[in-house]
Formats: C-alpha cells, sequence, structure tokens
C-alpha cells in the first residue's frame, strides 16, 4: 500500500515537474529578458473583425456592378476596366475581357509577363532613344495609361486602336495588377494601401471589403490619382505571377460559365412565354 | 445625404447625415467634409451612369458631390505600399 501510493507520488511529481521546469524556464527568461507578460486588451474582442469584415462586405455589394460582386464573391477578386484606356464594347465571355482586338504580341512591344509568367521586355531598347521610359527606373515610370499611349504614338496600328484596354485585378491587400485582357500579359504591379492612423484598435487596415472597395473607388473615380499615389513595380514583386496566372484563367472560366447560365435564362424565359 | 467613413474594426461608421436643401444641416455637412479631408481621408460618391452601370466620383470639396447623393464615402488616401 504504502509502496504503491510512493510511486504514484513519484509518477505525479516527475510529470509536474515537466510542466513547472518549462514554465520556471520560460519566466526565467523573460526575467532576463526585462519583458512582461502583455495583458489582453480589456475591449479585445475576437468576433469584431468578422463582424467588420461582414458589414464591409455589404457597403462593398451595395456599391459595385452586380456582376463585379459576384466576381469578388466567387473568385477573391474584382477586375475593373481601366476608364483611361477605354472601357470594351463588349464586356464579353472571352479570354478575360471578351476583345476582339488583337494584343501585344503582334510587335506592338507592350513590355510586361505573358500569362506563362515569362518577362517580355520588347521594348527595353526604346528606353534609350529619348521615348518614354516603361521599365528599369520604378519612381518614374508612367502609368500603364501613359504606357499604352505613348505605344500609340509609336505605332500607328496600335493608334489606330486608340481604346484597346487593359484592366486590373482588385486584390484585398495586395497590390493593384495592371494586365493585358487579351492576352493576359502582366504589367504592372501598383502597391498601394490605405493605412487608417487613428488606429481604433491598434491596427490600421482596414476589412478586406473595404480596402476592395477603397481601391474600385478610387480607381473608377480617379485612376491617375490612385497610380500616382502607388509604387509601380515590375510583376512578380508581391504576387505570384502563377496565382495570377491561375486567377486569370479562373476568370475566363468562370465568365463563360457565367455566359453561357445568362444564354440559358433567355432561352428559358422565351420558351416559357406564350 | 449620409457620410460613412471606413474604420480599421468596424466597417464603415455614420459619422454625418443631413439633407442638403436645409441650409443649417448643409452647413453642418460641409464642415465635416472639410474635416475629414483635412484629416487626411479621400471622399468617394458611388454613382449610377444612364445605363446603370456603377462607378464612384472622387470628390475633393463639398461642391463637387452631386446634390442628389444618398451617401459620401470617406477612406484614408491611399500611400504607396
Amino acid at each position: 500500500m504504502v509502496l504503491a501510493l510512493t510511486v504514484t507520488g513519484i509518477v505525479i511529481v516527475a510529470l509536474l515537474g515537466d510542466m513547472l521546469v518549462s514554465r520556471a524556464e520560460e519566466a526565467y527568461r523573460r526575467f532576463k529578458a526585462h519583458r512582461r507578460i502583455d495583458p489582453v486588451a480589456a475591449d479585445f474582442d475576437p468576433g469584431r473583425d468578422r463582424r467588420a469584415e461582414a458589414r464591409a462586405r455589404l457597403l462593398l455589394k451595395s456599391c459595385v456592378n452586380e456582376e463585379e460582386w459576384a466576381m469578388y464573391r466567387d473568385l477573391g477578386f474584382i477586375r475593373v476596366w481601366s476608364i483611361e484606356a477605354g472601357r470594351p464594347a463588349r464586356a464579353g465571355s472571352s479570354a478575360a475581357g471578351g476583345y476582339a482586338a488583337t494584343d501585344a504580341d503582334d510587335g506592338d512591344s507592350v513590355g510586361g509577363y505573358g500569362i506563362d509568367g515569362s518577362y517580355d521586355d520588347a521594348d527595353e531598347h526604346e528606353h534609350n532613344d529619348g521615348s518614354e521610359a516603361w521599365w528599369g527606373d520604378e519612381e518614374r515610370q508612367p502609368s500603364p495609361a501613359r504606357r499604352w499611349r505613348a505605344a500609340g504614338r509609336r505605332s500607328e496600328r496600335l493608334s489606330s486602336r486608340a481604346d484597346a484596354p487593359y484592366a486590373y485585378l482588385i486584390y484585398p491587400h495586395k497590390p493593384v495588377v495592371a494586365y493585358v485582357p487579351q492576352t493576359g500579359r502582366l504589367l504592372s504591379e501598383h502597391c498601394v494601401e490605405f493605412p487608417d492612423e487613428t488606429r481604433p484598435y491598434g491596427s490600421s487596415r482596414l476589412p478586406d471589403s473595404d480596402d476592395v472597395l477603397a481601391k474600385w473607388m478610387a480607381l473608377t473615380g480617379d485612376e491617375q490619382r490612385l497610380i500616382d499615389s502607388a509604387n509601380m513595380h515590375l510583376p512578380g514583386r508581391q504576387v505570384d505571377p502563377r496565382q495570377l496566372k491561375r486567377d486569370l484563367w479562373r476568370l475566363r472560366q468562370w465568365e463563360r460559365e457565367r455566359g453561357r447560365r445568362g444564354d440559358e435564362a433567355v432561352r428559358d424565359s422565351r420558351v416559357s412565354a406564350p | 445625404m449620409k457620410f460613412l467613413r471606413m474604420k480599421p474594426g468596424h466597417g464603415e461608421v455614420l459619422i454625418a447625415e443631413g439633407d442638403v436643401e436645409v441650409r443649417e444641416e448643409e452647413e453642418l455637412l460641409v464642415a465635416e467634409f472639410r474635416s475629414q479631408l483635412d484629416g487626411g481621408m479621400w471622399a468617394a460618391v458611388p454613382t449610377s451612369d444612364r445605363s446603370g452601370r456603377r462607378e464612384a466620383r472622387l470628390a475633393r470639396s463639398f461642391d463637387e458631390v452631386p446634390r442628389d447623393a444618398e451617401r459620401v464615402i470617406f477612406f484614408p488616401q491611399a500611400s504607396g505600399g
């Protein structure tokens, strides 16, 4: 009996010892580092961010177009056509935009990343001839709109398609990515954020959907102002080109499916009409 | 007209509301608008064109806000990330 109790006591002490020793070591390390355990804020609320995001989604939904909302809901990003470059004649179902116009692959040499992620600096040589520099000097890089117009000046063929557009992908808390919809060629990353320095709960980050809405409003409201405020970089700096390639593919599939469902709905309504 | 402001941890917050046809309320709205812009906010007005397509308009002064706008959304100004 005594032996059993003794053994049990030893086992308990051994088990507790493991826990107590690790805690004692941690306390000692903290003491040596003169660190204190930060008390949890009295108003800490783990559901706050979720509620904020839910409100932000409602606001986003009430502001953007139905297609854009569905895109964000289903894919997690929004495509915005560049207003400066002109909107497509038809927001269609093919090639992430549905343009009939051909692309920069035909010699008009819009530098950037192909959809396969490879960089094409077809116009890099023009950097030295006095014309507008597209890459290299990030501080002086013009916006895609200016680059597109510059390309138009250089190429008669392109200037005949003055409304040949590019588009942006808006992700929450990631750079705005400019790309050529016809080819999926990536043009640039516009690193921009909307920090609220009042930091009401210690963070300056807006909820995800508010960040997307802020970018959407700034792009559709004053594209050049947003682009001028952003730091422009080559594609691939913050957003993985492979992810972009995948997202553009998903966008094409999504638009195709959406177009197909729209056609079916029209057909159904015709069939059911008396 | 409602003034909404995006805030971290909140979503949007109603910061002012008033009728622009009532002089006193309009003055309050103008003052609040200036205050927000002075505090580093950008102001956007969600709009729709004739085809129903939605866009936004960035307003740099209260004069640029359409009189019939239902809401103005303030958000922190953009900075390079």
